[in-house]
C-alpha cells in the first residue's frame, strides 16, 4: 500500500461514498452541541418531523453565552436565556445527553469533550464551532461547521465534504524558558499568515511536538483555523494513551487494549507526502504579541510595533493602518511599553488545568497592578475549576486581585457580560483579535497564560523568559 | 433555498483583507434562535456608530450600493468562526454572491448550504474588481463563468455537488437522506 498520511489514513476510514471530484460522503462518530449554533437545526428537524438517527453520539452543553458568575440567579439577559433553555428543551426532546449548567461537568465544549475521553483518536469530530479542530490533538478528524451541517448530522450522522490536502509543519528542538505551545501556534499564523493553511489539513510533527502536554498539543491544534486550516491533527502516541486512560467515555477492558493497539497506528507513514511543507526550529521561538486585528498581526514581545511604511504588499500595507488605527497604536512602540486595562485568563485556547498552573506559578505572591481594571480567570469546565481549587490555584489568583469565575466561553467573545468597553485594551489568552471581538471597540493582544499573568501583575507585557 | 443560475448586479467593494465574521456579524447579535431578519445587524460595528445612527462614510450605507447583489471583497474574506449566521445575514441584506481571491472554508461551506455563492477568483481578476467599484458584472453558474465590463470573461471553479444544489435550489438534507441505507451499511461493516 502507498505510504499515508494520518490525515488520509482518518479521512479514508469515514468515507461512505466517495465521487469522482474529491467530494465525499463522511461518517461522524462524534457531534458536540452548544446553545448558539444548534436551535435553527433542531427547529429544522421539528419541522420536518425528524429524529436524530444516532443520538447516543451526540454530548451538549451551553458554554458560549453563559454568565460566570452569581450563576444560581439564571441568565439576565432573555434572549440568551431563552437560546440555553431551548438547547436543554431541544437535548430532552431529542434523547441527547447534556451537561446543565449545575453540573459539574459543563464547560467549554472543547474542553469537556476531551476531559469526559469523549474525543478519542481515530474519531471524526464535528462541532458548530471552528475551534473544534482543538480535538485533533488526539489524531481525530475534527473540524468546524455551520448550522446546516449541524443539522444535517443529527439526521444522518454524515456530511459531504471535499476532501483537504495534507500539510505537514514540523518543529524540531527545545522551546526557550517562557515558551509555549501558545507562542509556537502564534509564530506559525505570523510566518504563513491566516490564510496560509486554506483548504489544508495541517499535521503537527516534530520533537517538539513530541513533547508537549496533551494541553499544549491541544492549544495548538485549537488555533489551526486561525491560520486558516479547518483541521490540524498530532499523531497518537503513549501521551495520548496516558491522557485518556480511565476517562468516563473511553472504552473498558479487552476493547481497551484492542483500541490502543488501532490508536498506535494513527501516524503518518515514514515516506507519505504531504501538499506543503514548513519547518520550524522551535529554539528560534519567542514569548509572541499580537499587536493587530488578526492573528498573524504578531511579534516577539521584546519587539515593537511594525512600520506599515515598510510593508511592500498593498493591501497587507493598508490592513496595517487600519489595523493601528483601531488598536490605537504607533509604530516603532515597544511592545512592553503597551499600557494595558484589563486580563482574561480563559478560552478554549488555555483555560485547562496546565494553563491555570503556568499562569498561578508566575502570580504566586504578586498583586494585579493597580492600573489593571479587572483580571478574569475562566476555568474551561467544573472539573477544571474543581482540581484548581483543590491544589489552592483559586487563592493564589483571588490573593492577588484576580476574580475567580465560574466555566465558559466568557471574554474570548463577549456573549455573556464579561466584556470589553470601548477603548480598552486587554491581555487574553484567547484566539481572537479581530475588531470587536471582546467587546464593542474593545483591543486584544493575543499571548499565552504566562504572559497574560505577568502582564497582570506588571500591568504592561514583559519577557517571561527573564522572570 | 431559493434556485441560482444568473446574477447581473453591480459590485460593492470592501477591500479590506481578512474580513471576518466577527465583522459580518458581531457575537452579541448570535443569541437568535431564527434564522431570519439578520441583515439589518450585518457588519453592525462598521456600519453603524455607537449611537447607533448609519456611518456615511461605509460603504453599504452609500447610495451607490442600493441593491447590490454582489460583494468584492479582500484577500481571506469569511475567516473566523462558523456562525452561519455571516451568510444569513449577507443573504438578508441583499447579496447572492462573494467574490474574492481566497474566501475561508467554513464561510464557503456554510453559503454554499444556504445560496450565497462563493466565486474565487485569480490576483489580477480580483486586483481590477477591487479598483472597479460599481462595476457591472454577471455571475452565470451555469457555465461557471463571471463576466466582467466588455465581455471578460472568467472561470471559476465550484465543486459539483454544491454546484447541482444551487442550481436546483436543493437543501443537501434531502440527498444526505437518499443515502441513509448506505450509511446504514456503513455502520454495519464498521461494527455498530
Amino acid at each position: 500500500m502507498n505510504p499515508r498520511t494520518l490525515f488520509d489514513k482518518l479521512w479514508e476510514r469515514h468515507v461512505i461514498t466517495e465521487s469522482a471530484d474529491g467530494t465525499a460522503l463522511l461518517y461522524i462518530d462524534r457531534h458536540f452541541l452548544h446553545e448558539v449554533l444548534s436551535p435553527q437545526a433542531f427547529e429544522g428537524l421539528r419541522l420536518t418531523g425528524r429524529k436524530v438517527w444516532r443520538p447516543e453520539t451526540s454530548l451538549a452543553t451551553a458554554d458560549h453565552n453563559v454568565p460566570t458568575t452569581a450563576r444560581k440567579l439564571g441568565i439576565a439577559d432573555p434572549m440568551a436565556r431563552a437560546q440555553v433553555e431551548q438547547l436543554a428543551r431541544n437535548c430532552v426532546d431529542f434523547s441527547i445527553t447534556e451537561f446543565g449548567l449545575d453540573d459539574q461537568r459543563q464547560g467549554i465544549i472543547h474542553v469537556i469533550g476531551p476531559e469526559q475521553g469523549a474525543t478519542l483518536p481515530g474519531m471524526s469530530v464535528v462541532a458548530g464551532d471552528s475551534h473544534t479542530c482543538t480535538h485533533g490533538a488526539f489524531a481525530a478528524l475534527a473540524f468546524g461547521i455551520g448550522t446546516s451541517d449541524v443539522e444535517h448530522v443529527l439526521a444522518t450522522q454524515s456530511l459531504s465534504m471535499k476532501r483537504m490536502k495534507p500539510m505537514q509543519v514540523r518543529v524540531d528542538g527545545q522551546l526557550a524558558r517562557g515558551v509555549t505551545a501558545k507562542d509556537l501556534i502564534l509564530s506559525l499564523i505570523g510566518t504563513i499568515g491566516t490564510s496560509g493553511g486554506i483548504g489544508y489539513a495541517i499535521e503537527f510533527q516534530g520533537s517538539t511536538i513530541q513533547a508537549l502536554s496533551m494541553e499544549g498539543r491541544m492549544t495548538l491544534c485549537n488555533m489551526a483555523i486561525e491560520a486558516g486550516a479547518r483541521v490540524g491533527l498530532i499523531a497518537a502516541d503513549e501521551t495520548t494513551i496516558d491522557y485518556l486512560r480511565g476517562r468516563p467515555y473511553v472504552p473498558r477492558g479487552a476493547q481497551w487494549d484492542r483500541a490502543v493497539e488501532y490508536w498506535r497506528t494513527l501516524k503518518s507513514d515514514d515516506d507519505a507526502s504531504f501538499d506543503r511543507s514548513i519547518v520550524i526550529d522551535a529554539s528560534h521561538v519567542q514569548p509572541m504579541v499580537t499587536w493587530g486585528t488578526s492573528p498573524e498581526m504578531v511579534v516577539p514581545v521584546d519587539g515593537c510595533v511594525p512600520d506599515p511604511g515598510q510593508e511592500p504588499n498593498e493591501s497587507k500595507r493598508n490592513g496595517m493602518v487600519q489595523a493601528l488605527s483601531y488598536m490605537d497604536l504607533r509604530p516603532g512602540t515597544l511592545i512592553a511599553q503597551i499600557p494595558l486595562d484589563k486580563v482574561f485568563i480563559g478560552s478554549c485556547t488555555n483555560s485547562r488545568i496546565g494553563d491555570l498552573r503556568a499562569a498561578a506559578a508566575i502570580v504566586r505572591g504578586g498583586r494585579v497592578a493597580a492600573s489593571i481594571r479587572q483580571a478574569l480567570v475562566v476555568p474551561g469546565s467544573g472539573l477544571v475549576k474543581a482540581e484548581a481549587e483543590a491544589e489552592g490555584l483559586d487563592q493564589v489568583f483571588v490573593e492577588a486581585g484576580f476574580e475567580w469565575r465560574e466555566p465558559g466561553c466568557s471574554m474570548c467573545l463577549g456573549m455573556n457580560d464579561d466584556r470589553l468597553n470601548a477603548g480598552e485594551r486587554c491581555a487574553s489568552t484567547s484566539n481572537r483579535n479581530f475588531e470587536g471581538r471582546q467587546g464593542a471597540g474593545g483591543r486584544t493582544h493575543l499571548v499565552s497564560p504566562a504572559m497574560a499573568a505577568a502582564a497582570a501583575l506588571a500591568g504592561r507585557f514583559v519577557n517571561i523568559a527573564h522572570l | 433555498m431559493q434556485p441560482l443560475q444568473v446574477i447581473r448586479s453591480k459590485t460593492v467593494v470592501m477591500a479590506s483583507t481578512n474580513i471576518d465574521t466577527d465583522q459580518i456579524i458581531p457575537a452579541r447579535f448570535l443569541t437568535v434562535t431564527t434564522k431570519e431578519g439578520l441583515g439589518k445587524e450585518l457588519f453592525a460595528d462598521w456600519r453603524y456608530d455607537a449611537q447607533g445612527n448609519p456611518n456615511p462614510n461605509f460603504v453599504l450605507n452609500q447610495p451607490q450600493s442600493k441593491g447590490s447583489q454582489v460583494l468584492v471583497a479582500g484577500k481571506n474574506f469569511g475567516c473566523g468562526s462558523s456562525r452561519e449566521h455571516a451568510p444569513w445575514a449577507l443573504l438578508d441584506f441583499g447579496f447572492r454572491a462573494v467574490i474574492s481571491s481566497e474566501i475561508a472554508d467554513i464561510f464557503k461551506n456554510n453559503s454554499l448550504k444556504n445560496g450565497l455563492l462563493p466565486v474565487v477568483v485569480d490576483e489580477a481578476t480580483h486586483a481590477w474588481l477591487i479598483g472597479n467599484p460599481g462595476a457591472d458584472v454577471t455571475i452565470d453558474l451555469s457555465t461557471n463563468t463571471l463576466t466582467l465590463p466588455g465581455e471578460r470573461r472568467i472561470a471559476f471553479a465550484i465543486e459539483a455537488f454544491a454546484r447541482y444544489g444551487l442550481l436546483n435550489g436543493v437543501d443537501e438534507l434531502g440527498y444526505l437522506r437518499s443515502k441513509l441505507a448506505d450509511i446504514e451499511r456503513y455502520e454495519a461493516a464498521r461494527g455498530w
